[in-house]
């Protein structure tokens, strides 16, 4: 059944036809639990108190320890004794520093031979949002740029458009650029970044400065970049929350999308469906700043290849992200060993880092009854904020991991894709998502981003340094919520920072 | 919290049994095991304080004595402080401050110089070689720090997890071992870190290392006194165990069993052969840590605890609580913390007469390697036991807010 509705959407995609009107319905329920789920998902109306089960944005696997840096580290709070156990193995490989090879210490070797970092904790840092460079950092601390150039003949579309691939490579540089490099190899490259700031003035004469980057790369080590590259920065995303966004039902992501606003609100919400490098089937992709993932496993294995350059059983290219125009890299010598499996990164380790990434708790939210905070919510809802950042879902009962099934959560997206304007475009498309077109992120935990992260830089590339000016990049789709929120007095506006605090 | 879902209704029927014999209240079982944690914290505290004692007299008199003696010290703190780890886990005010004491693993080279094969290749963590120790000046998220006084402020406040890194460990027990003992550089084979007393006296920046040392151990003593604090009358520690109840005791139990010490502690290094993966790595005390963590796991369910002075404490158990629905499950379940308990004492005996922990780990050491899965396999039985108290005792209702309690339909879609 299941596989039907994916294979029929997938040719009414191809058709061009939208979603909007006959979605399929989660499958999961009985009709009095579908019943249940659809009041309780509602918007609510009611901003006089919160609402019940507010507090647990991650319902039963909700964190509730004490507030401090390590708060986008806990466990699930609902994962049984054992499989607290595979998460603490997976943490313990997430932190695991990879070094080149040959190596003593044969099961840690494989790094690069290009990377940009040698442990996923490099960039996940504290598990949380990452950053652009600031002050005389010469190197990206937890971002970097994707690469890659638009199809070049007719085959090319056509695999596109087919779902075959997502996008392709720069030809010399592969899909992102590496900063770092094995002893004896030189890096790819440096990136930079020019920022440009911009004034902007709100209803009430308040002038803010938005700053606008440029990105362009420094010392090419592997000779010109083809002159149709197009270049996308990315920083790390924080990790909570994953394994229930990829236990919601399909069918309630896909009942929010209208990728040809039939409705006319202005708001499209387009899914993202790609090839599943796991099984060769087309899903809906969840996960990345473009969806471009269907799974967690799928990402993790692509951040292993692309990021450390460390194989994996699903991304086995123990070159990661070296080109066949870079011979030199090709020429290293990998990590593989027979004895240990085919991959770098044998069994079990991407399944415990995808275990572990799967179960990153939601922190329990704070001051849900503060008068700010509920006033605040109120203009979220009112300003049309949650036209995208859905506020709640019902996990499915079949999601794999017993954590994740019927939970009541409240992630703030809806997991498609929105045009967001020129200010944000980064001209790179990624499968079905355009050069304007983001995901919208989940913004669960994001008022404890100072806390666990230090520093308030948000959207994909990190260049809004604070709340306020992240909801003033948004555009396109956004773009009238947007200007509501430029138009409220001063109290208003910071009622809403209040509510975003406490997520 | 982690709790099994089938077992509400198993723990249901139990309750509707009579009990057969006189059992303590929760209330008498948390206090007892209140108690047991201020006298584990109280030891813990004294032994640190002669740690620190040691390492004045190494800072005043560097010579291998005085060295000999503060590594002695540190050795000698160590069982006290495992003994407390079974507080960890359950109460949000041990686990906020945990990774103080004992955060590990750490990148030693952000501390102090390190051999050339530690390596220089710094990505991210750009204080992976930042040797605070030989530079007054370090640079921290782009921007330049003054780090001319090592002070316990300047530990605990700037350089502890600078740039969000968390293997930048710069205070607690592995901080001071690293300083204590250096880098062991043997891989897996025999021999610890060799540091020599010159370290304190003739060598480069030797002032600055006995700075850091001696502000590293100010700060582990007072991070105890406020410990201590926590769990006396009144204290935060006392207070969230009340509110959480006895679920508390068997969550750090379970965790501490399986995750922490199973899992993360022993099974990785097992699985990687990897002498890094290594609690105690400077001082290759691994397996006496290990140990006491097994016996503190067995104080807690037994109501138990022998001090640093030799006196006991002994009170209303959540074994006897056990035992009055169950004897069986309660012999079975002291019989498996028991085993644990042999096996660990098996592995500290060959620590001490045969090779130490990270030989014991070494790629194709099949009988070393065994002695150590003999341990981890004694904690995976013991945790099972475990579960079948949480199973027996329906804690389900205890740690889960039932106002808000999710997965319980009932109480979501009324």
């Amino acid at each position: 059944m299941h596989k039907y509705f994916t294979a029929l959407l997938v040719v009414t995609l191809l058709a061009g036809f939208g979603f909007a009107d006959d979605t399929p319905v989660r499958t999961d329920l009985t009709p009095e639990d579908l019943a249940r789920v659809r009041a309780i998902t509602a918007p609510t109306d009611d901003f006089n108190r919160p609402e019940p089960f507010e507090a647990l944005p991650a319902g039963a696997s909700t964190t509730k320890k004490l507030v401090n840096r390590d708060s986008f580290s806990h466990s699930s709070a609902n994962l049984t004794f054992e499989q607290e156990g595979d998460f603490k193995l997976g943490n313990a490989l997430f932190r695991k520093v990879w070094v080149s090879s040959p190596s003593s210490t044969l099961a840690s070797d494989g790094l690069g031979p290009l990377f940009n970092a040698r442990g996923c904790q490099n960039c996940h840092l504290k598990d949380g949002r990452g950053r652009p460079p600031e002050g005389s950092e010469e190197n990206a601390v937890s971002m970097f740029l994707r690469l890659s150039v638009p199809p070049q003949d007719a085959a090319q579309q056509t695999l596109l458009d087919s779902r075959g691939v997502l996008l392709f490579p720069e030809p010399s540089y592969g899909e992102q650029l590496q900063v770092f490099a094995v002893p004896g190899l030189p890096a790819e490259g440096r990136m930079v970044i020019d920022y440009t700031e911009v004034p902007v003035t709100l209803g009430d004469g308040t002038v803010v400065s938005l700053r606008q980057p440029a990105y362009s790369i420094a010392d090419l080590a592997y000779g010109p970049l083809s002159e149709h590259v197009m270049l996308s920065p990315r920083v790390a995303p924080p990790m909570i929350g994953l394994g229930l966004l990829e236990a919601v039902p399909q069918e309630d992501i896909l009942a929010q999308s209208d990728p040809d606003d039939r409705d006319g609100d202005g708001i499209s919400g387009k899914p993202n469906f790609v090839t599943d490098i796991a099984d060769g089937q087309v899903k809906l992709g969840r996960f990345g700043w473009k969806a471009g993932a269907p799974s967690i496993r799928v990402q993790s294995a692509s951040a292993f290849s692309g990021d450390i350059g460390i194989s994996t059983p699903l991304v086995n290219r123990p070159y990661g992200d070296c080109t066949p125009a870079q011979p030199a890299c090709l020429a290293m010598p990998n990590g593989e060993q027979s004895e240990r499996g085919v991959s770098e990164g044998p069994d079990p380790v991407l399944d415990l880092v995808t275990f572990y990434s799967q179960n990153l708790g939601v922190p329990r939210r704070r001051d849900i009854d503060d008068p700010a905070v509920l006033r605040g919510k109120q203009q979220f809802y009112a300003l049309g904020c949650i036209s995208c950042h859905t506020p709640k879902y019902v996990t499915s009962r079949e999601a794999i991991t017993d954590a994740h099934k019927f939970q009541l959560i409240w992630p703030y997206t809806d997991l498609l894709l929105h045009d967001m304007g020129e200010g944000l475009a980064d001209h790179r498309p990624e499968g079905a998502a355009d050069g304007y077109e983001w995901r919208t992120p989940p913004l669960w935990g994001i008022g404890l981003t100072q806390t666990v992260s230090g520093h308030t830089l948000f959207l994909h590339d990190g260049r809004a340094r604070n709340l306020t000016e992240a909801i003033l990049w948004h555009g396109g789709e956004a773009e009238a919520a947007k200007a509501g929120f430029a138009n409220l007095p001063e109290s208003a506006r910071n009622d809403l920072i209040a509510f975003l605090e406490s997520l | 919290m982690r709790l099994l879902r089938l077992s509400l209704m198993l723990g249901t029927c139990a309750l509707a049994l009579p009990a057969l014999a006189a059992e303590p209240t929760d209330a008498d079982i948390l206090t007892n095991y209140a108690n047991i944690a201020l006298a584990g914290y109280e030891d813990s505290l004294a032994t640190a304080r002669a740690l620190d004692a040691a390492i004045e007299a190494l800072i005043a008199t560097p010579s291998d004595a005085t060295l000999t003696a503060a590594r002695d010290a540190w050795r000698a703190a160590r069982p006290w402080y495992q003994e407390t780890e079974a507080f960890r886990f359950g109460n949000p005010i041990v686990d906020d401050w945990e990774g103080r004491v004992n955060a590990w693993p750490l990148d030693e080279g952000l501390i102090d110089y390190v051999d050339a094969s530690y390596g220089t290749e710094s990505d991210e963590n750009g204080l992976y070689t930042a040797n605070v120790i030989a530079n007054p000046a370090i640079t921290i998220d782009g921007e330049t720090v003054d780090a001319s006084a090592i002070t316990p402020e300047f530990l605990s406040g700037t350089l502890q997890e600078a740039g969000g890194v968390e293997a930048n460990v710069a205070t607690g027990y592995h901080a001071i071992e690293f300083l204590l003992w250096g880098q062991d550089l043997n891989g897996t084979g025999a021999g610890a870190g060799n540091r020599p007393a010159t370290d304190y006296s003739t060598e480069p920046n030797a002032a600055r290392r006995a700075q850091y040392l001696g502000a590293a151990s100010d700060l582990l003593v007072s991070d105890l006194e406020e410990m201590v604090a926590n769990w006396q009358d009144g204290g935060a520690a006392r207070a969230a165990l009340a509110e959480q109840g006895i679920a508390t005791i068997l969550t750090g139990m379970g965790s501490l069993s399986y995750g922490e010490l199973a899992g993360e502690r022993m099974k990785l290094g097992l699985l990687l052969h990897d002498p890094e993966e290594e609690h105690d790595c400077f001082s290759d005390n691994t397996y006496v840590s290990h140990l006491h963590d097994a016996i503190g796991v067995r104080n807690v369910y037994l109501g138990k605890y022998t001090r640093l002075d030799g006196s006991v404490i002994e009170g209303a158990s959540l074994s006897q609580l056990v035992a009055g629905k169950d004897a069986a499950l309660d012999s079975e379940l002291r019989g498996l913390l028991d085993d644990t308990v042999g096996k660990m004492q098996a592995m500290a005996t060959r620590g001490e007469t045969v090779e130490k922990y990270d030989q014991m780990i070494g790629e194709g050491n099949d009988e070393g390697n065994a002695v150590v899965q003999a341990a981890i396999d004694g904690l995976v039985a013991q945790t099972r036991g475990i579960e079948r108290v949480v199973a027996l005792l329906a804690l389900d209702d205890v740690t889960v807010e039932g106002s808000d309690s999710l997965d319980n339909p009932d109480v979501v879609f009324q």
